[in-house]
């Protein structure tokens, strides 16, 4: 056997367990419900936020507390805390995607990805949804 | 059938441009067809009558494909908005230099910007087409046959249900079902187009795209000699490819680091990298172009990794084909923050990237046998020995790379629910930190070993000094700037460490190489100044990322009372933001901060004036964030702000701001209330629920508060809840307001009016203006400059390389 083929072999090996270990970092995407069970596990949620309970946020206090209600599609319903500003538009964002842990009756989350129209505003099919208003 | 006639529209240059689509792809049919013809042409004569059939195929596809460009410009620079590319990626209030980056918003646009930089390198490789060798017709057959491709995509032609690609000169009112579109007159109603994405309107996004699809296009020539190799069993193209390749590296490299010096300047994750999907999908094709470039290097020296080298320079374009598909299906959504949005092509996507795979791989295979390399074994104190195992390694992190990225593919086949994992940055860093040291290390001694054997005696007394200056220098990089990143334990403090050294390492001994072994001359530099920029942007990554540091640190302005059991938080308690008041100069570390005003220019974008005054000295510089405020969509999206030093950078983002503009001359109004009554405001009512004595148990002795639970209802029933109260430290009372924003109000507890009755004054002021405050972020950024200049030396670096290689093949 070649130097060589020892090397990539060795580097080959490498590759997998660093993969491998990689597997062991993923999470999972869950439900509100389903991350309720796992409660203290990091998870993502997919969910809108649930408009009938108002966002708080007030800067004057703490810029970095925002409580607000979300709603996943199952119709899990849980209190979200997030230490940070409240992301620009979230409010009209369609979709969230969190990534934290339920602890207790809320979920702390540590990071918010948000799914704005406007990033969608060329999906055609977003878009034949949109109502137009005329003015004249 | 519909036979309105409609109103004010140009029906011309869309149809025009229509026809110009259908045109480029079949003249690119042609083209491919004739190059092929050309290519396997038994005699000189059928050979020169296809390559003339060709040769006018592809002037007119490239003509074509220009024209098609300046049309789809016409209509976006004469807010045509009857079309709906300029009615869903322009508006009119936008300036001229964006209107360009409209054109690369969509996906049409940018489809149609790659295949534009095909034509232009199909045109330099035809013009003097003997000097590539004798399988320039196979090349342009390959990359004819990509322009085919490319050219579906845009055709938006329907072959019974399937749609065959999107045009990009497609009627607003063929497209949407909104019933005004019915009218004659619709647009005097469509004035303006929904204008394009706020996050895009930076001159970065006015040049990265085409310096990406730049990079893009030509790693399709590298691959196309490969192909064409591959067809005849004939490995005498890399002289030819090598020129082509090395300028393809460096510009791919160039247009990948504008997209995150886009990042840093105008996204607000504070950063320039983050391993989005999209970054990574980028980065991977061009670490495996660079893993090319060095077997190839071997293979011409001596004659070995030629397998290696088919399979690198073919990857890193079939990686490029992968990386449109992942950004461009929609299959990213969820991971990534900037993917293009799904246009409902994910089936011709799909087959865009299976039809070169499969092939390629098949005819590698099939070829096997004819790729022979000389049996003898490398000695391992050779240069292609260490080559190769740089490359390899090069190879491998890429598909570490690319494997991590392709999770949502994973997820779609199999139905998984993977999800990135917590710290998905980390997950990256602490594999690459180690890749980072291998190549620094491999960078550093690479050139210093002689092909086929090294001399231990020669290879000592030239490294001996070099590694002298490192030893130095990066003893004063950590004595004066250090790296300050604890927060991943010591084992990658440790690893970030020796990353330095060996990126210093890099650095000083191709400096070395160049100067004392070359004797700086320029000719000849090309491999030293590109690993010197290579390695500059490893330091410059490890030294400005592991010492960024937070100076918003929030300290201040959170009432014990309100302390939300933060240290009971399992996310972490980033308070990375703090609060200004307007004209309250306000403590953050080094710096005292006045937000002293704000303007807005014409164009819907607010600058904030922020004063930074250095607490040590009198030294004070003032910093514009902006926002821009969202087209079409209340909201605004943040433009970060950099004082640059050229030692660091002080960078800041404006997180949420409030505009209250109008004076302030309400007052408080007092109320008598006791517990369970209630007391109305302009928009609902206040209950007084309870009243707390000492509720926090954490208070300091001698303190005594009380603290009234309230909660406010709205109209609307949406409730808040609000603690006022008086806390009496020793013989002071203080009086601690609360405030329910979202109802613009402020309550006080005043004074206990009857204490048997259990009777209170409360204080009630509704106030449309509370002060003018904007939520800040600052980060320091130490040393980003070495990046930014790394990035532009190794980029002429490459340049240099193809350049000498260009003369070499002219000279032959």
């Amino acid at each position: 056997m070649k130097k060589m083929h020892v090397v990539l072999l060795v580097l080959i090996a490498i590759s997998i367990v660093v993969l491998i270990s990689y597997t062991g970092d993923l999470s999972s995407y869950e439900t509100v419900a389903s991350a309720k069970q796992k409660e203290g596990k990091f998870v993502n949620l997919i969910v809108k936020m649930d408009k009938s309970i108002a966002v708080d946020y007030d800067p004057v206090k703490d810029p970095n507390l925002l409580k607000f209600h979300v709603q996943d599609s199952l119709g899990g319903k849980i209190a979200v805390v997030y230490h940070n500003t409240m992301p620009t538009d979230m409010e009209k964002s369609e979709r969230l995607v969190l990534k934290g842990k339920v602890q207790g009756d809320v979920f702390e989350c540590s990071s918010i990805v948000m799914k704005c129209p406007s990033k969608y505003k060329d999906n055609p099919n977003a878009m034949k949804d949109q109502p137009v208003t005329i003015s004249n | 059938m519909n036979t309105t006639t409609f109103i004010g529209e140009h029906l011309l240059p869309g149809q025009i441009g229509y026809f110009l689509a259908i045109l480029s792809f079949v003249a690119a049919l042609l083209a491919t067809f004739s190059f092929a013809k050309a290519f396997y042409s038994q005699t000189i004569e059928s050979e020169i009558q296809w390559n003339k059939l060709a040769k006018t195929a592809f002037v007119i596809e490239a003509v074509s494909i220009v024209s098609c460009f300046l049309v789809l410009f016409y209509l976006i620079y004469n807010h045509l908005f009857e079309y709906k590319y300029a009615y869903s990626h322009s508006d009119i209030s936008l300036p001229f230099q964006y209107l360009l980056s409209c054109f690369w918003e969509g996906q049409e646009g940018s489809f149609l910007l790659w295949s534009f930089w095909h034509s232009v390198l199909g045109l330099i490789l035809m013009t003097k087409a003997k000097k590539w060798g004798k399988n320039i017709n196979g090349v342009m057959m390959v990359l004819n046959f990509v322009q085919v491709c490319l050219a579906t995509m845009i055709v938006g032609l329907y072959i019974f249900d399937f749609k065959l690609g999107s045009s990009p000169f497609i009627l607003l009112r063929h497209e949407m079902t909104w019933p005004i579109l019915s009218r004659p007159d619709y647009l005097q109603f469509v004035k303006d187009g929904t204008g394009l994405n706020t996050t895009l309107q930076n001159y970065w996004m006015v040049i990265h795209p085409p310096v990406l699809f730049l990079g893009f296009a030509s790693t399709t020539i590298p691959f196309a000699f490969a192909v064409a190799g591959l067809l005849k069993k004939d490995n005498n193209w890399m002289d030819s490819a090598l020129p082509w390749a090395t300028f393809s590296a460096g510009i791919f490299g160039l247009g990948i680091m504008m997209g995150a010096a886009w990042a840093y300047e105008s996204l607000n994750f504070g950063g320039y990298w983050a391993w989005d999907p999209v970054e990574n999908a980028s980065l991977v094709p061009w670490l495996v172009l660079v893993a090319g470039i060095h077997t190839c290097l071997i293979y011409r020296k001596k004659g070995t990794s030629l397998k290696a080298t088919y399979l690198f320079l073919g990857l890193s374009f079939l990686l490029v084909l992968y990386s449109t598909f992942l950004t461009r299906s929609g299959i990213l959504g969820d991971t990534s923050v900037h993917a293009f949005t799904d246009l409902g092509m994910n089936a011709q996507l799909l087959g865009y990237l299976l039809i070169f795979v499969i092939p390629y791989f098949g005819l590698f295979f099939y070829r096997l046998k004819h790729l022979k390399e000389p049996q003898e074994e490398d000695e391992i104190s050779s240069r292609e020995f260490w080559m190769l195992v740089g490359s390899l390694v090069l190879f491998l992190s890429a598909i570490v790379i690319i494997a991590i990225t392709s999770i949502p593919v994973f997820n779609k086949i199999f139905g998984t629910k993977i999800a990135p994992p917590e710290d998905p940055a980390f997950a990256h860093n602490q594999v690459q930190i180690f890749v980072a040291i291998i190549i620094g290390i491999l960078t550093a001694i690479g050139q210093y070993l002689k092909f086929k054997v090294t001399s231990a005696e020669n290879f000592i007394k030239n490294i001996k000094w070099p590694l002298i200056v490192t030893a130095v220098l990066s003893a004063i990089i950590f004595y004066f700037i250090g790296i300050a990143y604890e927060e991943k334990g010591i084992g990658y403090l440790g690893a970030l460490y020796v990353g330095v050294v060996a990126a210093t390492f890099g650095i000083v001994a191709n400096a070395f190489y160049w100067f004392n072994i070359l004797k700086g001359k320029l000719k000849s530099a090309a491999a030293s100044v590109g690993h010197i920029g290579f390695t500059m942007v490893l330091l410059g990554i490890l030294i400005s990322s592991s010492n960024k540091t937070v100076l918003s640190w929030n300290t201040t302005g959170i009432s014990p009372l309100k302390e939300d059991n933060a240290k009971n938080n399992p996310t972490g308690n980033p308070r990375e933001n703090i609060t200004l008041f307007e004209g309250v100069e306000t403590d953050m570390g080094k710096y005292m901060v006045t937000y002293q005003r704000d303007t807005l220019d014409g164009l819907d974008k607010r600058f904030f004036e922020l004063n930074f005054k250095e607490k040590k000295s009198d030294h004070s510089f003032l910093l514009y964030p902006d926002v821009l405020k969202n087209n079409k969509m209340e909201g605004f999206s943040a433009n970060p702000a950099a004082k640059h030093y050229w030692n660091k950078d002080i960078f800041v983002y404006v997180t949420s701001f409030q505009d209250h503009s109008e004076e302030d001359t309400t007052s408080f109004k007092p109320h008598q209330i006791a517990i369970g009554d209630s007391i109305f405001y302009s928009n609902g009512y206040i209950k007084l629920d309870n009243v707390l004595i000492n509720p926090n148990p954490n208070a300091a002795a001698g303190t005594n508060e009380l603290v009234l639970q309230m909660t406010v209802t709205s109209k609307e029933g949406l409730k808040f809840e609000a603690k006022p109260g008086i806390l009496l430290e020793g013989m002071t009372l203080k009086q601690e307001l609360d405030t329910v924003k979202a109802q613009n109000l402020v309550l006080s507890f005043n004074k206990v009016v009857d204490q048997k009755k259990g009777v209170l004054e409360i204080g009630v002021k509704e106030s449309a203006s509370l002060t003018n405050l904007i939520t800040l972020k600052v980060y320091e950024f130490p040393f980003i400059n070495i990046l930014w200049l790394g990035i532009i030396v190794m980029t002429i670096g490459f340049m240099m390389s193809s350049y000498a290689r260009l003369k070499k093949l002219k000279s032959k």
